[in-house]
């Protein structure tokens, strides 16, 4: 059979020589080896306090969006909860009543909505369904719990707060947190 | 202050520095366990423990707790008290070889000469063994009281590498003591101080043979297959749990410590700082510096020992028969037939 590439390299089945039987020369090689390795650099991310930059692509936590006079964009179209391949997402719709117009930008919206982060798979899709740009993945992750009910993000852990009333929480929410 | 014709300071004297030398054999084993898991992270590249305290120098102290508050399992199948007699032989056993270790020269303290070695005896070389050959009763008791098929192979596995390894040992210190001719560690540190040159000059085969076979002793890699983890489940430890498994990590440390200070005692020269004359200063301090000297030499030699565990994998049970018998054994006869004609032709 013809080889595919010319990398392939023959086995050296050989019996040993004296100086490969001693053993001592091939381990004082490997120390050399691991003492080198004493001043390498680490790699080391040194979490809590050190955190890796994501690239801006990265789809981490959900975050439910507000438009520019602070009202929440969406909806209860469901189009997400029907994207997700996960099937993480639940809401309840409900109507918005009078004087209620400084809240939520159409006549509909979220009465509930729930996105089971254990379920999440954080493939984007739901960003991609919506039609009003109200759901969105930010760059930061689930943090860990203690409780699988913890998991469970309702309104108040995914909406985006409300910049014009609280200015500083943005860059909260963004990951961004000093 | 003779009572019962006993000198009863000396006997208040030594049991002070027993229980000092114990008290910092435990603290630095701690600490060696610490130095385990940093030296093989450096090796590695990782940063290893930092968490607890500064440069996560607290980390022995917080194992430690560990092991004291975990559950202390005792299976039911065991035999129960050789099961706990296990681990206590173990510890007892490698503690007991720092008896006969020179630490430094004599200090002067309240008009007393204080030797700072707990008994000077004229066969100190010989109860090394014997208490080193004890050590492995430790894990073979722990191992067959566990009623369990890997810890009772894991026993065995130790009783025979700690014999065959034996043989070797005392074949590579038999040509030491040809060339040193006193069996009393003291004198041999004595004798390589003060200008004389350290007995690696004059052995250096017999060392790395004793090196290898200390090792063996030890139970570390490459030779620590009675824990093999792969095959054995972690062998005598594996029933083991609390501070009984403690002990018995401990007992490695401190063989690993022990067979440190009696490899640096018997061919480096012990507590000898090289081109340094320690009549030049107080007597006292140059005990201090003796004992530093040796501690150091202690540190290098552990380092060496994890150095060496964290570059190679362990062997494989007939290898480690093979090196032991077929390499080890006629390498030290070898050594001790060369020193034996050395020292016929200078006569």
């Amino acid at each position: 059979m013809q080889a595919l590439t010319n990398k392939s390299i023959a086995v050296n089945r050989s019996p040993m020589t004296f100086w490969e039987r001693l053993y001592l020369i091939n381990i004082i090689k490997g120390m050399m080896i691991t003492f080198s390795h004493m001043f390498k650099k680490q790699p080391t991310v040194r979490y809590p306090e050190q955190k890796r930059e994501f690239s801006p692509v990265f789809r981490g936590l959900h975050v439910l969006n507000r438009d520019e006079e602070g009202r929440e964009n969406c909806t209860a179209c469901g189009l997400c909860a029907v994207a997700c391949p996960a099937e993480a997402i639940t809401m309840e719709a409900a109507e918005r009543m009078e004087g209620e117009e400084h809240l939520y930008r159409e006549e509909k919206y979220a009465a509930k909505y729930e996105i089971n982060m254990l379920r999440c798979i954080f493939c984007g899709l739901c960003e991609e369904a919506c039609p009003k740009d109200a759901i969105y993945l930010s760059e930061t992750f689930a943090p860990a719990n203690y409780t699988r009910k913890g998991f469970i993000y309702d309104k108040n852990d995914l909406l985006i707060p409300n910049t014009l009333t609280d200015t500083n929480a943005l860059a909260k929410a963004k990951g961004v947190e000093a | 202050m003779t009572l019962l014709a006993f000198d009863w300071a000396f006997i208040i004297e030594k049991l002070i520095l027993i229980v000092i030398i114990v008290l910092t054999t435990l603290l630095i084993t701690l600490y060696t366990t610490f130095g385990e898991r940093k030296v093989a992270a450096i090796l590695q590249d990782r940063p290893g423990p930092n968490r607890a305290g500064p440069f996560g120098l607290l980390q022995p102290l917080a194992d430690g707790l560990k092991l004291i508050m975990k559950e202390e399992i005792i299976p039911n199948a065991s035999s129960r008290w050789l099961f706990i007699i296990g681990p206590g032989l173990a510890m007892t056993a490698s503690l007991m070889t720092c008896a006969v270790i020179p630490w430094g020269t004599a200090i002067h303290l309240f008009g007393r000469t204080i030797e700072l070695q707990v008994a000077d005896v004229n066969i100190g070389i010989l109860y090394i063994f014997a208490v080193v050959s004890m050590g492995v009763y430790g894990i073979m008791i722990g191992g067959w009281a566990s009623n369990n098929k890997f810890s009772l192979m894991s026993a065995l596995r130790a009783a025979s590498q700690a014999i065959s390894y034996e043989i070797a040992m005392g074949l590579a210190l038999i040509a030491l003591l040809m060339t040193t001719g006193t069996l009393s560690l003291k004198t041999i540190v004595a004798d390589q101080t003060a200008g004389h040159w350290w007995n690696i000059v004059y052995q250096p085969l017999g060392f790395v043979i004793f090196f290898i076979c200390a090792m063996a002793e030890c139970n570390r890699t490459p030779f620590d297959l009675p824990e093999a983890e792969n095959e054995l489940n972690f062998g005598y430890h594996q029933e083991y749990s609390s501070m009984k498994l403690g002990f018995f990590l401990f007992a490695e440390y401190v063989n690993m410590i022990m067979s440190s200070a009696i490899m640096a005692s018997m061919y480096f020269g012990g507590y000898d700082l090289p081109f340094f004359d320690e009549t030049t200063v107080a007597p006292n301090i140059a005990a201090m510096i003796g004992l530093g000297t040796l501690l150091i030499k202690i540190v290098l030699f552990v380092f060496l020992f994890m150095w060496i565990r964290w570059t190679i994998p362990r062997f494989r049970y007939d290898q480690l028969m093979n090196l032991g018998w077929k390499k080890m054994i006629p390498l030290a006869l070898l050594n001790m037939l060369l020193t034996g004609a050395l020292i016929l032709s200078k006569l």
